[in-house]
């Protein structure tokens, strides 16, 4: 058994939290996940009663959990700096309360660039919070424009400052690539810009039309042109070129870090199948073989936890065959890559196409092979 | 009512005639009014449109296989009022596909009524079987139906029918076949007008067959007309084409349901029973003889029917290639015309080529073979029969056009050809002829039918009318165009065959003979829609377009670079799971040509009968 195989069973065995805040300023145009803004939420669900909210599922994790420590925590939205730093850091307290942290727990938390301060951000650090990950998507006013997002561009690199003034010293950005009207050039200045800020950590994303979103309606409707297939993937060799130039190494497909320390341990967990609970409305949890998701609607979540009750809408518990293709799946996503002996395709002609390479008894995705993931994860499953 | 008894009437008594008109002009409502008239079928048992049986007749509003009614009638006018009369209607097929069974019918009658829309005027097919009517010496009855309707033009519509017939406009009777108003006049003056049969009583039997319909209960149905002497139920019969002798089980009338009788008399009309199972043992046009005492000849005009369009059937699902085949035999039994052999395709695996007799038999075939057998279909696009002389004298026919004969061996090519007709508003001429003329038409004639209708004469390559011609002609002519045609014959041709290949493969099943003036702008064109329609693959594939060895147009498909999902974090991974799941059960759909992954969808698309546009 090689070291990475150990890794493998050991991120299995992981716990992991993650809370979900579903509120936005802004929604914006090509996002589907579960968020509202202010005028979207009945009653019941206001940002001030939303803590007291994620307590009461805490206290369900808990009961139906047990005795577990957790080893990385994740808040993610939405924008969870619509929330007072004091009520993050109060639903932290309560996680921390109920199944106590691991010596070396990682807490991260999503941040808007323009709803950050110098206080709030200390506030956070100083209540637990080790990881932040800026919003940045992109350095150039057209691209944030088509993807409805307001902040100033310039407001990014201060708050990264501010982050590392207030003692974070994970600080990652997120970034998206093959936003109509982006040129390769435009793309090229966002990826100097997020370097120049010398972040830990960088996720970058292709832009994916969700169906249902307005941007999709749009793409629809012919009113924006998604940009050609091979122009992103030029996008991406050239970021993982400059990332790696900078001292980013690929770890995940769309994801890169200074060193392994830096990388985001909640995340691995997710795609070494380890367990997690979901807090929070349209959240997914994946605990002892079995998949579920809450209700999505604030308000119907809050009701259900302030009574007492499950939050959960549906799940499913995996079979063997679904189990063995999501790890195909997850894993060859990896840098560390997947075991030979867990595939059910043959590696060998994706080798040979220069889309696989071998390393000890793994395989793992070349830069080709990382672009035609897909392709790869159906030949081999 | 009783009407004079079947297999008993005299022939001064009977009347036999059919209904010639365009689809959708009523003449199923009509049958259905005289039905109700004579009591032969009562308002409460009356189906709408009581003749048309199978669901995709009535639902395209045509008739397919044709039926006769016999109903009794108490003349209400003139000397004879009160004489009840016996009333055969004979249902005739309304599609150019059909005509062979048309002049059939027409020959078991003595009259056809003509009806013809008060708002439309006469159709070009309706036109061309009033003229096998007035060969087969009907009386007409020129009747405008429909003058209820606020757009009826009776005036107009009447002076034209006139025109063509040569009588006089009054003599054009007018009924609303809906309201009913009309309908009794109209079978009195059947009766005045419509010769009664004259046949040998005592003559050894004939008896025309016009339609041959397979019943599952019952095995073949046969419809004849008896021209001399009779049929009895005690008699056996024999089939003067073949020879073949059958045990007589029945012979009735249908009125409507069916009736036993004892026997059949000259100029009856009506059915028999012999207990074959396949309607080719039973054939349209031939006559039946009595095996005791036989004609020493048949009534003329029997021919056997040649499928003049083919086409390969071939299951999207492997799997149900005996299940199409179980269905092509059940088809075959009710079908004479409907031809079919196994044949592979490198493309399409196993599969059939089928013969029809035109586009619309074929339309009706595969549409009831993924009705009623639940059948997923690919079709070929269907193309006529070539005749190809070699060098060697030898003579190559060609129903396939991955079996064209390649090489530089080829004497002379045959395609065949139409006589068509269309009738139409004039001010769509120009269009009319446009279109003929870029489909290699040759203008063989143009009559005005009345002050602002045109009736065109083209003789056309039958290929050429194999792709969309007649939806472009009724969107050059906003639908008011009509159209007729019927092979006559052939002619030498430049033709060549278009192959297509990928990655240097010839794909079979989008070879295409075509004449070498068009040649390359379907090369052109196909080769660019087979590039829409065939996804990226993890390498460059080449579609090229070839006469021969001769590359005549190319496209290349780039390999495809990105296929990855950017995002898969704990909320997306069942989502993901299940689309790779989707993906993958999509990739058992794919036909693999070499190493390329081709859909199902492109080869439905590339092969739909919707003509690839040159640009």
């Amino acid at each position: 058994m090689t070291a990475e195989g150990a890794t493998a069973r050991e991120w299995g065995r992981s716990f992991g939290l993650y809370l979900h805040v579903p509120f936005c300023d802004v929604r914006c145009g090509y996002c589907d996940f579960n968020t509202y803004t202010s005028d979207e939420l009945g009653e019941g669900a206001t940002r001030a009663q939303y803590a007291d909210s994620a307590l009461a599922e805490i206290a369900l994790a808990r009961e139906a959990v047990g005795q577990r420590r957790v080893d990385t925590v994740f808040v993610g939205g939405g924008t969870p700096t619509q929330l007072a730093s004091s009520e993050l850091v109060r639903m932290l307290r309560g996680i921390e309360d109920a199944f106590g942290f691991a010596p070396d727990v990682e807490v991260t938390t999503e941040a808007n660039p323009d709803s950050v301060t110098p206080a709030s951000l200390a506030e956070l650090r100083d209540g637990g919070f080790t990881r932040i990950s800026f919003g940045m998507q992109s350095a150039v006013p057209h691209v944030l424009a088509m993807l409805d997002r307001t902040h100033d561009p310039a407001g990014v690199p201060q708050a990264v400052r501010w982050a590392r003034e207030a003692g974070f010293d994970q600080v990652s950005v997120d970034l998206i690539y093959g936003t109509p009207t982006e040129s390769v050039d435009d793309w090229r200045r966002t990826v100097e810009d997020a370097l120049a800020m010398e972040p830990d950590h960088i996720s970058a994303y292709a832009l994916i039309v969700e169906q249902g979103t307005a941007f999709a309606r749009k793409v629809n409707r012919g009113q924006v042109t998604m940009p050609d297939d091979d122009e992103t993937a030029d996008k991406y060799v050239l970021a993982d070129d400059l990332f790696a130039q900078a001292g980013l190494q690929w770890y995940e497909l769309s994801n890169w870090a200074r060193d392994d320390a830096a990388r985001c341990r909640h995340n691995l967990g997710y795609w070494y199948s380890g367990d997690w609970w979901g807090i929070g409305p349209g959240a997914h949890s994946h605990v002892a073989g079995e998949r579920w998701w809450n209700v999505k609607h604030p308000a119907a979540y809050a009701q259900r936890v302030s009574a007492g009750a499950s939050p959960r809408m549906d799940g499913e518990r995996l079979d063997d065959a679904s189990r063995r293709l999501e790890d195909v799946m997850l894993r060859i996503r990896l840098r560390e890559g997947i075991e030979r002996s867990a595939l059910a395709g043959d590696p060998e002609p994706l080798i040979a196409q220069g889309l696989l390479e071998p390393r000890g008894d793994r395989v793992v995705l070349t830069l080709d092979g990382r672009l035609l993931a897909d392709h790869v994860v159906r030949e081999l499953t | 009512m009783l009407g004079p008894e079947p297999g008993s009437t005299p022939p001064a008594l009977l009347r036999n005639f059919c209904i010639i008109a365009h689809i959708d002009h009523g003449k199923s409502t009509l049958a259905d009014r005289m039905l109700q008239h004579t009591g032969v079928v009562d308002e409460r048992a009356m189906r709408a449109q009581y003749l048309d049986r199978m669901d995709i007749e009535r639902e395209r509003g045509i008739t397919i296989k044709s039926q006769a009614v016999r109903m009794p009638f108490a003349k209400s006018t003139g000397d004879d009022a009160g004489t009840v009369y016996v009333l055969n209607m004979i249902d005739t097929p309304g599609h150019v596909d059909f005509t062979y069974e048309v002049s059939r019918s027409l020959e078991a009658c003595e009259g056809a009524i003509l009806l013809v829309d008060a708002a439309q005027g006469i159709e070009a097919q309706t036109l061309a079987n009033l003229y096998l009517a007035l060969d087969a010496d009907l009386h007409i009855i020129p009747v405008l139906n429909k003058i209820d309707l606020p757009g009826a033009q009776p005036e107009k519509y009447a002076e034209e029918i006139a025109g063509i017939l040569g009588g006089d406009p009054d003599d054009v009777l007018r009924v609303s076949a809906k309201t009913g108003e009309g309908v009794e006049n109209l079978l009195n003056v059947i009766v005045d007008q419509v010769p009664p049969p004259e046949g040998d009583a005592d003559a050894p039997a004939r008896a025309l067959i016009f339609d041959s319909v397979y019943d599952t209960y019952r095995g073949v149905v046969t419809y004849v007309r008896v021209v001399d002497g009779s049929l009895s139920h005690r008699d056996r019969i024999k089939m003067m084409s073949t020879g073949a002798v059958h045990e007589m089980l029945e012979v009735g009338v249908i009125s409507p349901e069916p009736l036993k009788e004892s026997r059949l008399r000259v100029g009856e009309v009506g059915y028999l029973i012999t207990g074959v199972k396949e309607v080719r043992q039973s054939r349209v046009g031939d006559t039946v003889t009595s095996a005791g005492k036989p004609a020493a000849e048949p009534l003329g005009g029997y021919q056997h029917p040649n499928p003049m369009v083919f086409s390969g059937l071939y299951p999207i699902d492997g799997d149900d290639y005996p299940t199409l085949r179980d269905a092509l035999e059940k088809l075959q039994l009710n079908d004479a015309a409907l031809q079919f052999e196994p044949e592979s395709s490198g493309a399409l695996g196993f599969g059939f080529r089928i013969g029809f007799l035109g586009l619309l038999h074929l339309e009706i075939v595969r549409e009831r073979l993924e009705r009623e057998f639940n059948l997923d279909l690919i079709s070929t696009a269907p193309n006529v029969v070539y005749r190809v002389e070699m060098e060697d004298g030898s003579e190559v026919v060609v129903t396939n056009p991955s079996e064209y004969p390649t090489g530089g061996k080829i004497a002379k090519v045959y395609e065949p050809i139409v006589d068509a007709t269309v009738l139409a508003p004039s001010e769509y001429i120009g269009a009319i002829m446009e279109l003929c003329q870029m489909r290699r038409g040759k203008l063989q004639g143009m009559d005005y039918l009345s002050e602002d209708r045109v009736e065109i004469r083209y003789t056309l390559p039958m290929g050429e009318i194999m792709f969309d011609f007649f939806d472009q002609l009724k969107s050059r002519t906003k639908g008011y165009a009509s159209l007729n045609y019927e092979p006559s014959g052939e002619q030498p041709a430049d033709l060549v065959k278009v192959d297509i290949l990928l990655q240097g493969e010839i794909v079979d099943a989008f070879s295409a003979i075509v004449h070498r003036d068009s040649a390359y702008s379907y090369g052109v064109a196909l080769a660019g829609k087979l590039k829409e329609l065939i996804p990226r693959q993890q390498f460059e594939v080449p579609i090229q377009a070839a006469i021969g060895a001769r590359i005549i147009a190319r496209e290349t498909i780039r390999a495809m670079r990105k296929d990855v999902l950017a995002k898969c974090y704990g909320g997306d991974i069942s989502r993901k799971r299940k689309l790779l799941e989707k993906q993958k059960e999509g990739k058992k759909r794919m036909k693999m040509v070499g190493r390329v992954e081709v859909p199902q969808e492109a080869f439905i698309a590339a092969l739909s009968t919707s003509e690839p546009k040159s640009s």
